[in-house]
Protein backbone atom coordinates (compact mmCIF):
# COMPACT_ATOMS: atom_id res chain seq x y z
CA UNK A 1 0.00 0.00 0.00
CA UNK A 2 3.08 2.15 0.48
CA UNK A 3 3.49 2.45 -3.00
CA UNK A 4 0.11 4.50 -4.08
CA UNK A 5 0.43 7.31 -1.73
CA UNK A 6 3.78 8.73 -1.02
CA UNK A 7 4.45 10.64 1.85
CA UNK A 8 6.97 13.38 1.63
CA UNK A 9 10.42 13.32 2.57
CA UNK A 10 11.52 15.81 4.56
CA UNK A 11 14.91 17.45 4.23
CA UNK A 12 17.31 14.16 4.26
CA UNK A 13 18.30 13.40 1.06
CA UNK A 14 17.14 15.08 -2.30
CA UNK A 15 17.95 11.83 -4.43
CA UNK A 16 17.17 9.69 -1.79
CA UNK A 17 13.52 8.87 -3.39
CA UNK A 18 10.08 9.56 -1.79
CA UNK A 19 10.46 13.01 -3.43
CA UNK A 20 7.09 14.80 -4.48
CA UNK A 21 7.91 17.67 -7.51
CA UNK A 22 5.68 20.46 -7.12
CA UNK A 23 4.60 18.72 -3.77
CA UNK A 24 1.88 16.86 -5.34
CA UNK A 25 1.88 12.77 -4.77
CA UNK A 26 2.88 11.31 -8.08
CA UNK A 27 -0.81 9.71 -8.49
CA UNK A 28 -2.31 13.19 -8.13
CA UNK A 29 -0.11 15.03 -10.16
CA UNK A 30 0.03 12.04 -13.08
CA UNK A 31 -4.44 12.75 -12.97
CA UNK A 32 -3.53 16.44 -13.12
CA UNK A 33 -1.84 15.68 -16.33
CA UNK A 34 -3.72 13.21 -17.63
CA UNK A 35 -6.87 16.04 -17.70
CA UNK A 36 -4.49 17.89 -19.06
CA UNK A 37 -4.01 16.24 -22.41
CA UNK A 38 -7.90 14.78 -21.95
CA UNK A 39 -8.60 18.67 -21.81
CA UNK A 40 -6.86 19.21 -25.06
CA UNK A 41 -8.44 16.59 -26.63
CA UNK A 42 -12.31 18.12 -26.11
CA UNK A 43 -10.22 21.17 -27.19
CA UNK A 44 -9.47 20.06 -30.42
CA UNK A 45 -13.02 18.19 -30.91
CA UNK A 46 -14.37 21.73 -29.90
CA UNK A 47 -12.47 23.70 -32.40
CA UNK A 48 -13.04 21.10 -34.89
CA UNK A 49 -17.15 21.57 -34.51
CA UNK A 50 -16.45 25.77 -34.33
CA UNK A 51 -13.99 25.23 -37.72
CA UNK A 52 -17.74 23.55 -39.27
CA UNK A 53 -19.44 25.80 -37.90
CA UNK A 54 -17.76 28.92 -39.64
CA UNK A 55 -17.42 27.35 -42.44
CA UNK A 56 -21.54 27.08 -42.99
CA UNK A 57 -21.54 29.82 -40.83
CA UNK A 58 -24.95 30.82 -42.77
CA UNK A 59 -26.79 27.26 -42.53
CA UNK A 60 -25.95 25.91 -39.92
CA UNK A 61 -28.90 24.37 -37.60
CA UNK A 62 -30.68 26.58 -34.79
CA UNK A 63 -30.07 24.77 -31.35
CA UNK A 64 -33.50 26.02 -29.58
CA UNK A 65 -34.84 24.61 -33.07
CA UNK A 66 -33.47 21.10 -32.37
CA UNK A 67 -33.09 20.55 -28.86
CA UNK A 68 -37.06 20.65 -27.81
CA UNK A 69 -37.96 17.81 -25.79
CA UNK A 70 -38.94 17.71 -22.10
CA UNK A 71 -39.73 14.23 -20.34
CA UNK A 72 -44.02 13.87 -19.92
CA UNK A 73 -45.00 17.19 -22.15
CA UNK A 74 -44.96 16.00 -25.79
CA UNK A 75 -45.72 18.46 -28.28
CA UNK A 76 -44.51 21.22 -25.93
CA UNK A 77 -41.54 22.88 -27.04
CA UNK A 78 -39.25 23.79 -24.66
CA UNK A 79 -35.90 24.49 -25.74
CA UNK A 80 -33.12 24.41 -23.01
CA UNK A 81 -34.87 23.57 -20.11
CA UNK A 82 -33.77 19.78 -19.75
CA UNK A 83 -30.34 20.23 -20.97
CA UNK A 84 -30.56 22.65 -17.99
CA UNK A 85 -31.55 20.15 -16.00
CA UNK A 86 -29.08 18.01 -17.15
CA UNK A 87 -26.19 20.74 -16.44
CA UNK A 88 -27.61 20.88 -12.67
CA UNK A 89 -27.38 17.08 -11.89
CA UNK A 90 -23.81 17.45 -13.07
CA UNK A 91 -22.75 20.67 -10.75
CA UNK A 92 -24.81 19.42 -8.26
CA UNK A 93 -22.60 15.72 -8.36
CA UNK A 94 -19.60 17.68 -8.66
CA UNK A 95 -20.99 19.47 -5.15
CA UNK A 96 -21.35 15.84 -3.36
CA UNK A 97 -18.04 14.83 -4.97
CA UNK A 98 -15.80 17.89 -3.48
CA UNK A 99 -17.91 17.14 0.17
CA UNK A 100 -16.35 13.81 -0.17
CA UNK A 101 -12.95 14.57 -1.01
CA UNK A 102 -13.27 17.09 1.91
CA UNK A 103 -15.43 14.62 4.64
CA UNK A 104 -11.77 12.32 3.06
CA UNK A 105 -9.44 15.01 4.24
CA UNK A 106 -11.29 14.30 8.05
CA UNK A 107 -10.99 11.05 8.20
CA UNK A 108 -15.02 10.81 7.97
CA UNK A 109 -15.81 7.56 6.66
CA UNK A 110 -19.28 7.17 7.16
CA UNK A 111 -19.51 11.07 5.47
CA UNK A 112 -17.60 9.96 2.71
CA UNK A 113 -20.12 6.64 1.79
CA UNK A 114 -22.63 8.70 1.60
CA UNK A 115 -20.97 11.52 -0.84
CA UNK A 116 -19.76 9.74 -3.29
CA UNK A 117 -23.44 7.37 -3.12
CA UNK A 118 -24.92 10.54 -4.06
CA UNK A 119 -22.30 10.81 -6.90
CA UNK A 120 -22.82 7.90 -8.25
CA UNK A 121 -26.83 8.54 -8.53
CA UNK A 122 -26.13 12.15 -9.81
CA UNK A 123 -24.25 10.23 -12.56
CA UNK A 124 -26.22 7.76 -13.25
CA UNK A 125 -29.40 10.32 -13.98
CA UNK A 126 -26.83 12.14 -16.44
CA UNK A 127 -25.70 9.34 -18.28
CA UNK A 128 -29.97 8.65 -18.93
CA UNK A 129 -30.68 11.92 -19.69
CA UNK A 130 -28.13 12.08 -22.10
CA UNK A 131 -29.56 9.07 -24.13
CA UNK A 132 -32.57 10.11 -23.97
CA UNK A 133 -31.29 13.49 -25.20
CA UNK A 134 -29.92 11.17 -28.38
CA UNK A 135 -33.08 8.97 -28.81
CA UNK A 136 -34.79 12.29 -29.26
CA UNK A 137 -32.55 13.37 -31.91
CA UNK A 138 -32.47 10.14 -33.44
CA UNK A 139 -35.93 9.83 -33.80
CA UNK A 140 -36.15 13.59 -35.03
CA UNK A 141 -39.67 15.17 -35.23
CA UNK A 142 -40.67 16.86 -38.15
CA UNK A 143 -39.18 15.04 -41.08
CA UNK A 144 -37.72 17.09 -44.10
CA UNK A 145 -36.53 15.87 -47.41
CA UNK A 146 -32.82 16.87 -48.95
CA UNK A 147 -32.14 17.42 -52.33
CA UNK A 148 -29.75 16.25 -55.08
CA UNK A 149 -27.02 18.98 -53.83
CA UNK A 150 -27.24 17.73 -50.13
CA UNK A 151 -29.50 20.48 -48.95
CA UNK A 152 -32.56 19.89 -46.36
CA UNK A 153 -35.81 21.16 -46.75
CA UNK A 154 -38.01 21.55 -44.37
CA UNK A 155 -41.78 22.51 -44.42
CA UNK A 156 -43.97 25.27 -42.48
CA UNK A 157 -47.73 26.11 -42.65
CA UNK A 158 -48.61 29.67 -40.82
CA UNK A 159 -45.23 29.99 -40.04
CA UNK A 160 -44.51 26.95 -37.79
CA UNK A 161 -42.85 24.00 -38.90
CA UNK A 162 -45.12 21.19 -39.66
CA UNK A 163 -44.65 17.27 -39.70
CA UNK A 164 -44.33 15.11 -42.89
CA UNK A 165 -47.60 13.03 -41.63
CA UNK A 166 -49.41 16.27 -41.54
CA UNK A 167 -49.66 16.97 -45.67
CA UNK A 168 -47.75 13.86 -47.19
CA UNK A 169 -50.51 11.33 -48.87
CA UNK A 170 -50.61 7.73 -49.27
CA UNK A 171 -50.13 6.63 -52.53
CA UNK A 172 -50.82 3.02 -54.17
CA UNK A 173 -46.96 2.50 -54.35
CA UNK A 174 -44.92 -0.55 -52.94
CA UNK A 175 -40.92 -0.39 -52.21
CA UNK A 176 -39.52 -2.97 -50.21
CA UNK A 177 -36.21 -2.21 -48.41
CA UNK A 178 -33.19 -3.78 -49.18
CA UNK A 179 -32.21 -6.43 -46.53
CA UNK A 180 -28.97 -8.43 -46.25
CA UNK A 181 -31.28 -11.71 -47.27
CA UNK A 182 -32.35 -9.71 -50.72
CA UNK A 183 -29.26 -8.35 -51.88
CA UNK A 184 -27.00 -9.83 -54.47
CA UNK A 185 -23.52 -8.47 -52.65
CA UNK A 186 -23.56 -7.52 -48.86
CA UNK A 187 -25.86 -5.33 -49.27
CA UNK A 188 -28.49 -3.39 -47.04
CA UNK A 189 -30.24 -0.24 -46.67
CA UNK A 190 -31.60 1.06 -43.17
CA UNK A 191 -35.41 1.38 -42.35
CA UNK A 192 -37.44 2.86 -44.99
CA UNK A 193 -38.70 6.13 -44.24
CA UNK A 194 -42.55 6.25 -43.47
CA UNK A 195 -43.17 8.58 -47.02
CA UNK A 196 -41.46 7.92 -50.11
CA UNK A 197 -40.45 11.30 -52.09
CA UNK A 198 -42.92 11.29 -54.32
CA UNK A 199 -46.03 11.10 -51.88
CA UNK A 200 -44.55 14.00 -49.78
CA UNK A 201 -44.35 15.87 -53.73
CA UNK A 202 -48.30 14.99 -54.08
CA UNK A 203 -49.03 15.76 -50.94
CA UNK A 204 -46.88 19.41 -51.39
CA UNK A 205 -49.13 19.76 -54.30
CA UNK A 206 -52.70 19.14 -52.35
CA UNK A 207 -51.77 21.88 -49.54
CA UNK A 208 -51.64 25.05 -51.22
CA UNK A 209 -50.93 26.70 -47.99
CA UNK A 210 -47.54 24.53 -47.24
CA UNK A 211 -44.17 26.62 -47.93
CA UNK A 212 -40.74 24.99 -47.65
CA UNK A 213 -38.29 26.76 -45.56
CA UNK A 214 -34.37 26.30 -46.42
CA UNK A 215 -31.33 25.93 -44.28
CA UNK A 216 -30.32 29.59 -44.93
CA UNK A 217 -30.31 31.48 -41.93
CA UNK A 218 -31.44 35.27 -42.20
CA UNK A 219 -32.08 37.87 -40.14
CA UNK A 220 -31.58 35.23 -36.89
CA UNK A 221 -33.77 33.01 -38.74
CA UNK A 222 -34.62 30.30 -41.58
CA UNK A 223 -35.55 31.85 -45.08
CA UNK A 224 -39.00 30.44 -45.75
CA UNK A 225 -39.44 30.20 -49.66
CA UNK A 226 -42.67 31.78 -51.61
CA UNK A 227 -45.13 29.35 -52.96
CA UNK A 228 -43.93 29.63 -56.13
CA UNK A 229 -39.61 29.32 -55.14
CA UNK A 230 -41.19 26.31 -53.14
CA UNK A 231 -42.69 23.88 -55.70
CA UNK A 232 -39.39 24.79 -57.88
CA UNK A 233 -36.91 23.17 -54.64
CA UNK A 234 -39.15 20.43 -53.83
CA UNK A 235 -38.51 19.11 -57.74
CA UNK A 236 -34.84 18.14 -56.26
CA UNK A 237 -35.53 16.00 -53.15
CA UNK A 238 -34.34 12.73 -53.97
CA UNK A 239 -34.63 11.77 -50.09
CA UNK A 240 -37.20 11.72 -47.13
CA UNK A 241 -35.04 12.18 -43.88
CA UNK A 242 -36.68 11.49 -40.60
CA UNK A 243 -34.59 12.30 -37.68
CA UNK A 244 -30.38 12.36 -37.50
CA UNK A 245 -28.25 9.67 -38.14
CA UNK A 246 -24.43 9.83 -39.01
CA UNK A 247 -24.99 10.08 -42.97
CA UNK A 248 -27.91 12.89 -42.72
CA UNK A 249 -30.22 14.25 -40.47
CA UNK A 250 -34.26 16.56 -40.86
CA UNK A 251 -32.55 19.92 -38.87
CA UNK A 252 -29.89 20.38 -41.59
CA UNK A 253 -26.09 20.20 -41.69
CA UNK A 254 -24.87 16.89 -41.90
CA UNK A 255 -22.14 17.81 -39.87
CA UNK A 256 -23.97 19.00 -36.95
CA UNK A 257 -25.39 15.84 -36.37
CA UNK A 258 -21.59 14.30 -36.73
CA UNK A 259 -20.44 16.42 -34.24
CA UNK A 260 -23.05 16.04 -32.00
CA UNK A 261 -22.86 12.68 -31.97
CA UNK A 262 -19.13 12.34 -31.35
CA UNK A 263 -18.31 15.55 -28.93
CA UNK A 264 -21.55 14.22 -26.48
CA UNK A 265 -20.93 10.53 -27.52
CA UNK A 266 -17.08 11.25 -26.04
CA UNK A 267 -18.21 13.28 -22.94
CA UNK A 268 -21.30 10.90 -22.26
CA UNK A 269 -18.27 7.99 -22.30
CA UNK A 270 -16.44 9.90 -20.10
CA UNK A 271 -19.32 10.52 -17.67
CA UNK A 272 -19.97 6.08 -17.79
CA UNK A 273 -16.17 5.79 -16.67
CA UNK A 274 -15.99 8.34 -14.41
CA UNK A 275 -19.08 6.43 -13.19
CA UNK A 276 -17.42 3.05 -13.24
CA UNK A 277 -14.31 4.22 -11.52
CA UNK A 278 -16.36 6.05 -8.71
CA UNK A 279 -18.30 2.74 -8.04
CA UNK A 280 -14.56 0.87 -7.47
CA UNK A 281 -13.53 3.83 -5.45
CA UNK A 282 -16.99 3.94 -3.47
CA UNK A 283 -16.51 0.12 -2.76
CA UNK A 284 -13.10 0.52 -1.25
CA UNK A 285 -14.41 3.24 0.77
CA UNK A 286 -16.74 0.86 2.09
CA UNK A 287 -14.59 -1.56 2.63
CA UNK A 288 -12.22 0.22 5.07
CA UNK A 289 -8.68 0.43 2.09
CA UNK A 290 -8.20 4.01 2.96
CA UNK A 291 -9.34 4.03 6.54
CA UNK A 292 -6.41 1.32 6.60
CA UNK A 293 -4.18 3.10 4.45
CA UNK A 294 -5.29 6.83 6.44
CA UNK A 295 -5.38 8.38 3.64
CA UNK A 296 -8.23 8.92 1.64
CA UNK A 297 -6.34 10.73 -1.24
CA UNK A 298 -7.82 8.17 -3.84
CA UNK A 299 -11.25 9.91 -3.22
CA UNK A 300 -9.18 12.99 -4.25
CA UNK A 301 -8.10 11.48 -7.41
CA UNK A 302 -10.89 10.51 -9.20
CA UNK A 303 -12.63 13.50 -7.51
CA UNK A 304 -10.62 15.25 -10.24
CA UNK A 305 -11.50 13.33 -13.09
CA UNK A 306 -15.24 13.69 -11.91
CA UNK A 307 -14.56 17.17 -11.72
CA UNK A 308 -13.25 17.74 -15.09
CA UNK A 309 -15.92 15.54 -16.88
CA UNK A 310 -18.13 18.31 -15.18
CA UNK A 311 -15.56 20.86 -16.99
CA UNK A 312 -15.95 19.39 -19.82
CA UNK A 313 -19.91 19.33 -20.10
CA UNK A 314 -19.90 23.06 -19.31
CA UNK A 315 -18.48 23.56 -22.39
CA UNK A 316 -20.54 21.42 -24.51
CA UNK A 317 -23.39 22.79 -23.16
CA UNK A 318 -22.40 26.05 -23.99
CA UNK A 319 -21.04 25.06 -27.61
CA UNK A 320 -23.67 23.47 -28.88
CA UNK A 321 -26.66 24.73 -26.75
CA UNK A 322 -26.41 27.98 -26.35
CA UNK A 323 -24.26 29.49 -29.32
CA UNK B 1 -2.65 14.77 4.73
CA UNK B 2 -2.07 12.80 8.23
CA UNK B 3 -2.93 16.40 9.94
CA UNK B 4 -6.03 17.06 10.53
CA UNK B 5 -8.19 19.27 7.68
CA UNK B 6 -10.53 22.18 8.11
CA UNK B 7 -14.17 21.62 6.60
CA UNK B 8 -13.98 23.32 3.26
CA UNK B 9 -17.81 22.86 2.83
CA UNK B 10 -19.37 26.82 3.44
CA UNK B 11 -17.07 27.48 0.34
CA UNK B 12 -17.60 24.73 -1.75
CA UNK B 13 -21.82 25.54 -0.81
CA UNK B 14 -21.25 29.02 -2.13
CA UNK B 15 -19.29 27.88 -5.44
CA UNK B 16 -22.22 25.97 -6.06
CA UNK B 17 -24.72 29.12 -5.52
CA UNK B 18 -22.58 30.69 -8.08
CA UNK B 19 -22.15 28.21 -10.74
CA UNK B 20 -26.17 27.67 -10.35
CA UNK B 21 -26.89 31.32 -10.48
CA UNK B 22 -24.59 31.90 -13.48
CA UNK B 23 -26.32 28.75 -15.37
CA UNK B 24 -29.60 30.15 -14.71
CA UNK B 25 -28.43 33.32 -15.97
CA UNK B 26 -27.32 31.36 -19.48
CA UNK B 27 -30.19 29.68 -19.00
CA UNK B 28 -32.60 33.16 -19.13
CA UNK B 29 -30.51 34.38 -21.97
CA UNK B 30 -30.74 31.32 -24.37
CA UNK B 31 -34.67 31.05 -23.53
CA UNK B 32 -35.30 34.92 -24.38
CA UNK B 33 -32.37 36.20 -26.66
CA UNK B 34 -32.92 39.83 -25.96
CA UNK B 35 -32.61 41.52 -29.25
CA UNK B 36 -30.20 44.53 -27.65
CA UNK B 37 -27.71 41.93 -27.19
CA UNK B 38 -28.65 39.69 -29.78
CA UNK B 39 -28.22 41.97 -32.77
CA UNK B 40 -25.18 43.44 -31.58
CA UNK B 41 -21.92 42.33 -33.08
CA UNK B 42 -18.68 42.38 -31.54
CA UNK B 43 -15.64 41.21 -33.88
CA UNK B 44 -18.05 39.63 -35.72
CA UNK B 45 -19.51 37.25 -33.42
CA UNK B 46 -22.86 38.58 -31.21
CA UNK B 47 -22.48 40.12 -28.26
CA UNK B 48 -24.93 37.22 -26.69
CA UNK B 49 -22.23 34.88 -27.81
CA UNK B 50 -19.05 36.72 -26.37
CA UNK B 51 -21.52 36.96 -23.04
CA UNK B 52 -22.02 32.60 -23.08
CA UNK B 53 -18.36 32.56 -23.55
CA UNK B 54 -17.03 34.85 -20.75
CA UNK B 55 -19.77 33.34 -18.56
CA UNK B 56 -18.52 29.85 -19.41
CA UNK B 57 -15.00 30.82 -18.52
CA UNK B 58 -16.18 32.41 -15.35
CA UNK B 59 -17.72 28.90 -14.47
CA UNK B 60 -14.56 27.14 -15.42
CA UNK B 61 -12.46 29.21 -13.31
CA UNK B 62 -14.17 28.28 -10.22
CA UNK B 63 -14.96 24.42 -10.72
CA UNK B 64 -10.70 24.15 -11.49
CA UNK B 65 -9.99 26.60 -8.73
CA UNK B 66 -12.65 25.65 -6.17
CA UNK B 67 -13.70 21.87 -6.77
CA UNK B 68 -10.41 21.16 -8.09
CA UNK B 69 -8.75 22.66 -5.37
CA UNK B 70 -6.30 24.36 -7.91
CA UNK B 71 -6.00 27.22 -5.44
CA UNK B 72 -4.45 25.26 -3.24
CA UNK B 73 -1.33 23.77 -5.07
CA UNK B 74 1.77 24.79 -5.29
CA UNK B 75 2.02 27.86 -8.15
CA UNK B 76 4.34 25.50 -10.52
CA UNK B 77 1.81 23.11 -10.83
CA UNK B 78 -0.99 25.27 -11.38
CA UNK B 79 0.81 27.41 -13.54
CA UNK B 80 2.07 24.01 -15.75
CA UNK B 81 -1.76 22.82 -16.02
CA UNK B 82 -3.29 26.31 -17.01
CA UNK B 83 -0.95 28.04 -19.19
CA UNK B 84 -0.07 25.21 -21.96
CA UNK B 85 -3.99 24.81 -21.99
CA UNK B 86 -4.88 28.21 -22.40
CA UNK B 87 -1.78 28.88 -24.54
CA UNK B 88 -2.93 25.93 -27.10
CA UNK B 89 -6.54 26.34 -26.73
CA UNK B 90 -6.25 30.18 -28.16
CA UNK B 91 -3.79 29.33 -30.69
CA UNK B 92 -6.16 26.33 -31.96
CA UNK B 93 -9.11 28.77 -32.12
CA UNK B 94 -7.48 31.08 -33.94
CA UNK B 95 -6.04 29.28 -36.62
CA UNK B 96 -9.35 27.30 -37.34
CA UNK B 97 -11.62 29.74 -36.77
CA UNK B 98 -10.02 32.12 -39.34
CA UNK B 99 -9.29 29.17 -41.38
CA UNK B 100 -12.70 28.23 -41.40
CA UNK B 101 -13.77 31.59 -42.00
CA UNK B 102 -12.44 31.76 -45.34
CA UNK B 103 -13.45 28.70 -46.48
CA UNK B 104 -16.76 30.27 -45.96
CA UNK B 105 -15.78 33.31 -48.28
CA UNK B 106 -14.57 30.61 -50.81
CA UNK B 107 -17.58 29.23 -51.20
CA UNK B 108 -19.98 31.95 -51.02
CA UNK B 109 -17.74 33.83 -53.82
CA UNK B 110 -17.26 30.41 -55.81
CA UNK B 111 -18.83 30.18 -59.02
CA UNK B 112 -19.69 26.58 -58.35
CA UNK B 113 -22.90 26.22 -56.13
CA UNK B 114 -22.61 23.78 -53.19
CA UNK B 115 -25.49 24.38 -51.39
CA UNK B 116 -28.43 23.63 -53.94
Amino acid sequence: MEATVTTANNEETTWGGGNEPMRASYGKMMMWFFIMSDALTFSGFLAAYGFSRFKFIETWPLADEVFTHFPFMHGVTAPMYYVAFMTFILIFSSVTMVLAVDAGHQMKKNKVIVYMFLTIIGGLIFVGSQAWEWKNFIKGEYGAVETKGGSILQFVKDGKQIALADFAVKLPEERAQLTRSRGTWFQEEANLPSYSVAEVQAGFKAHPDVLIRTELIHDKQKTVLTRAQSEARLKDAVYVVEGANLERNEYGSKLFADFFFFITGFHGFHVFSGVIINIIIFFNVLLGTYEKRKSYEMVEKVGLYWHFVDLVWVFVFTVFYLV
Amino acid sequence: MAHAHESNAGRIWKVFAILSVVTIIEVFLGIYKPDAIHRQYFLGMSLLNWIFYGLTVFKAYYIVWAFMHLEGEKSSLKWSIVLPIVFLVLYLLFILLTEGHYIYGVFKDSTIKWNF
